[in-house]
């Protein structure tokens, strides 16, 4: 099955991005597609390259990154949600990237699920 | 914009059940609809629960010093977003009536807005 | 259809909303805070009982074990997230956030 997976809420103050990670790392070892993850609102800031957590705590940017990139994940930050907030594509951590709006519309048409974390 | 045209028709429904101003989820969601809108689908936006804020009358934003957008849910007929829907029970507990929107709006009972949820082959929740 | 609830509901009226769209054979999913609504023996323990008369209700373990969530409500189904991509490809699905 295909899915798209929207984060509407940043890092560390919500459990939206660890769920939305749990869930994801199930559906790949389960044999799903996941066809995109986008972060919109808050959630833009789950892919800056600027946090610098505790070394004891997860850190949720750099993990976002390693699973975009191990898996051929698309991680998409709406672009406009991050200029907003002070991020521009230089903030973006590698193996995520910035784009309008018009993504999440295509991988909620080409997924036959969406779901959203919050 | 990054636009093409599938061939591809998916029921994709916006469902608001934030107040508008206290938080971005309404103005945000907004500009999501009205990008998804360029793509063709079959868009409908249900409003429940604090959301049936989002479309009264007479918001005034100035002395706030933040954006009125709420006069830009107006448009969204002439994007072809045609469906509004306002969950009733949601606009009655509020002390609210059909009149009170700033644009014309399906009121539904809740069995109505269930079973609309239930045939969207998406639901995008702000 | 699989709704998934993440806000207490001691806190916010989210699940109270939600469960007002359930019809028979919706399946719910306590995720994050939501699941403090499996807890038995509180305010909100009656409505899950009555809920779990007609429609299965799901609670991801993690969340349960982080918040010592004990003993939950009889009836309420724990899974993991393996579990909640199983319902998910089950059912169409609506968050609450």
């Amino acid at each position: 099955m295909k899915i798209a997976v929207q984060v509407i809420e940043g890092p560390y103050n919500n459990q939206a991005s660890d769920s939305a990670y749990h869930f994801i790392t199930a559906a790949l070892a389960r044999g799903h597609k996941i066809v995109g993850v986008f972060f919109y609102h808050n959630g833009v800031i789950n892919v800056c390259n600027m946090a610098k957590p505790p070394q004891d705590d997860r850190n949720i940017q750099k993990r976002w990154g390693e699973l975009g990139r191990e898996n051929g994940i698309d991680i998409v930050a709406c672009i406009a949600a991050s200029k907003r907030r002070g991020i521009c594509a230089d903030h973006v951590i590698e193996g995520a990237r910035v784009s309008g709006l018009g993504q999440l519309t295509d991988m909620t048409i080409e997924a036959d699920r969406l779901v959203t974390f919050g | 914009m990054e636009k093409e045209k599938p061939k591809i028709v998916k029921k994709i429904m916006f469902v608001m059940r934030h107040a508008p101003h206290g938080t971005i989820y309404s103005y945000e969601g907004l500009e999501t609809a009205l990008i998804m809108a360029a793509y063709e689908q079959d868009l409908s936006m249900t409003f429940i629960g604090d959301g049936v804020f989002t479309l009264v009358k007479n918001q005034k934003t100035e002395s706030l010093g933040t954006k009125g957008f709420v006069a830009t849910y107006g448009v969204l007929e002439d994007y072809g977003i045609e469906k509004i829907y306002v969950d009733k029970q949601s606009m009655e507990d509020r002390g609210l009536k059909p009149d009170d929107f700033i644009i014309p709006v399906q009121v539904k009972e809740t069995s109505e807005i269930s079973a609309l949820m239930e045939e969207q082959d998406a639901t995008v929740p702000y | 259809m699989l709704h998934i609830v993440n806000k207490s509901p001691f806190t916010n009226n989210t699940l109270t909303e939600c469960l007002r769209f359930v019809t028979q054979g919706t399946v719910i999913l306590l995720i994050e805070d939501g699941v403090l609504a499996a807890k038995s023996g509180t305010v909100y323990s009656s409505k899950m009982t009555e809920t779990l008369k007609k429609n299965e209700v799901y609670v991801i373990k993690a969340d349960i074990l982080a918040r010592g969530v004990s003993p939950i409500i009889d009836g309420i189904k724990v899974t993991d997230y393996e579990g909640f991509v199983d319902l998910v490809e089950k059912n169409k699905v609506h968050s609450w956030v």
